[in-house]
């Protein structure tokens, strides 16, 4: 791809041989940590691994639960690689491909990266948590009353309709196909409630453009992928899923969420991911079987397929119409396990169990000969982007 | 008073010259004192020339509406209130590039849920008004 010289010091080298989650849902009452714990173990049983032998950890910024307490108490052994990834739901795929960049280095053979979140806890809501006076950028936009990341990616929205002609329909496609999606997955939050488009368009307003339905759910639970090298992945209990590329992606000038400062807001940090992404990969966009993009709300979609390159500037609309984005006929069936709108919002890691689970064969909505599986993070933040592959 | 509504600190190195300048009923942009490029968010260094010498341009308050949203609740007491209202971005008229968050108000004194949000139309022209909140002046902005 223009501009980049391609590696290949990622692909193939290693793959997610294990995925483990807590339930996900409201009001569960274990702990982060404890349902951090019980992801992670899970995870290690389903890889057949024993917690002794991970030797590498990636998490988020924002997670509360610390290296020191997950190995304490799972039992993990001499742990010589420690990482984390920033901008909360922009962290995905960027520590799961942190945990495979340190297995393909060598710097650990077995790493576990992991999201555990709890919708009361302390740091979950930043936005209803300011108090006293504001002294970083949001001093430029909070004093308004654009204050929820509901507002300010609905700013976006309305931009965006006005420069492509993106409607209601478009985003009603997106909450519909992936409520679908859901309404077949038994452990998804809205695993038992249809959506119609008049459902959808009656819905309450959030933040006009932005209804009810264009949200993302809340939830409690854990999440967790456990990744090791290609050579052990041959012998793995389930069909690896080849780390094939990953990227992350920061643009020039990029403000996180209130990203109203730049030549061009609506290109956003999925273009500059997906320029590494495909530079280091033997595939393109016409390859990808099925993709998990991440939809904190229902714009992104639209966003992130116009980033990675699915369609053109202005078409992410149009490219959800005719059930495109549907299982099992659309031309790209995307948030095949009803993904943050309908699944479960854990920052988008649920996203990347998902990519794994088409690779392996058992998903809910199982795309045919889904050989090729990309999972994506927040649009909006520095993101991070990863692609699966069933060969290495 | 307390009136519950999140404000900016006056008093950070990178921005105060901007909320002097709104106490004085000037709308300033942060301007680089090497190469004269604008840029907003203010901060320490010029992007383009990477000079850390600043000087702060007085604009014309003139712009056009680039964006704009209603929030409604559940929203933070003070703002659930008074919801749904509107929240606007501006494009300088001078470069389009430069863009302030505000609300789109009748006049300084004017509620931000006073106009009906159908009408607000992107592109449309705005002057920048000020507006007293406890001890800050906000920018915010009128029909032009």
């Amino acid at each position: 791809m223009e501009g980049l010289v391609s590696t290949n010091l990622i692909k193939g080298r290693t793959a997610v041989v294990g995925i483990g989650q807590t339930a996900l849902g409201k009001g569960i009452e274990d702990s982060e940590l404890s349902l951090a714990c019980q992801a992670v173990s899970a995870a290690l049983d389903d890889a057949g691994i024993a917690p002794a032998e991970v030797d590498g950890l990636a998490s988020f910024t924002m997670e509360n639960d610390r290296e020191v307490d997950l190995a304490r108490n799972v039992g993990l052994g001499d742990i010589t690689f420690l990482s984390q990834v920033g901008y909360g739901g922009g962290a995905g795929c960027g520590v799961t491909g942190h945990a495979a960049m340190a297995v393909a280095t060598g710097q650990c053979e077995v790493a576990v990266a992991w999201r555990a979140r709890k919708r009361a806890s302390k740091g979950s809501r930043p936005w209803a948590q300011t108090a006293g006076r504001i002294s970083n950028n949001w001093m430029w936009t909070r004093p308004f009353g654009i204050i929820r990341p509901v507002d300010e990616i609905a700013i976006l929205t309305r931009r965006y309709m006005h420069e492509y002609g993106g409607t209601r329909n478009h985003l009603a496609n997106v909450a519909i196909a992936f409520r679908k999606h859901a309404n077949r997955n038994p452990v998804a939050t809205m695993g038992h409630k249809t959506l119609s488009r008049e459902e959808y368009m009656n819905a309450r307003w959030i933040s006009e453009p932005l209804c009810l339905f264009d949200n993302c759910l809340e939830t409690d639970g854990a999440l967790a992928v456990v990744i090791t090298t290609a050579e052990r992945a041959r012998n793995a209990k389930h069909p690896p899923a080849y780390i094939h590329s990953y990227a992350q992606g920061l643009p020039p000038q990029h403000q996180p969420m209130t990203n109203y400062f730049t030549d061009d807001p609506l290109r956003g940090p999925a273009w500059t991911a997906a320029k590494r992404l495909w530079a280091n990969s033997d595939v393109g966009p016409a390859d990808v079987k099925v993709a998990q993009l991440y939809d904190a709300f229902s714009p992104l979609i639209p966003l992130s397929l116009e980033g990675y390159g699915f369609c053109g500037r202005g078409e992410g609309g149009p490219f959800t119409d005719d059930g495109n984005i549907e299982w099992p006929n659309g031309r790209l069936p995307v948030n095949t396990s009803g993904g943050g709108m309908s699944e479960a919002y854990v920052h988008g890691f649920n996203l990347v169990l998902e990519g794994v689970r088409q690779i392996r064969g058992t998903s809910t909505s199982q795309v045919e000969g889904a050989d090729v599986s990309l999972v994506t993070s927040g649009e909006g933040v520095p993101t991070s982007a990863i692609l699966f592959t069933k060969e290495a | 008073m307390e009136t519950g509504w999140l404000l900016p600190d006056l008093e950070q190195e990178v921005s105060a010259e901007f909320w002097h300048g709104c106490g004085r009923g000037e709308l300033l942009v942060q301007a680089c004192a090497g190469c004269g490029n604008w840029r907003m968010p203010p901060r320490p260094m010029c992007p383009a020339c990477r000079s850390t010498e600043i000087r702060w341009d007085v604009t014309s308050g003139r712009g056009r509406i680039w964006s704009y949203v209603v929030p409604h609740p559940p929203l933070l007491p003070a703002y659930a209130e008074i919801a749904p209202y509107n929240a606007i971005i501006v494009e300088l008229e001078e470069d389009p590039m430069i863009r302030f968050a505000g609300n789109l108000v009748t006049s300084a004194d004017g509620a931000i849920n006073a106009i009906d949000p159908a009408t607000i139309q992107i592109g449309e022209p705005v002057q920048v008004v000020f507006t007293q909140i406890e001890e800050v002046s906000l920018p915010r902005w009128v029909r032009a």
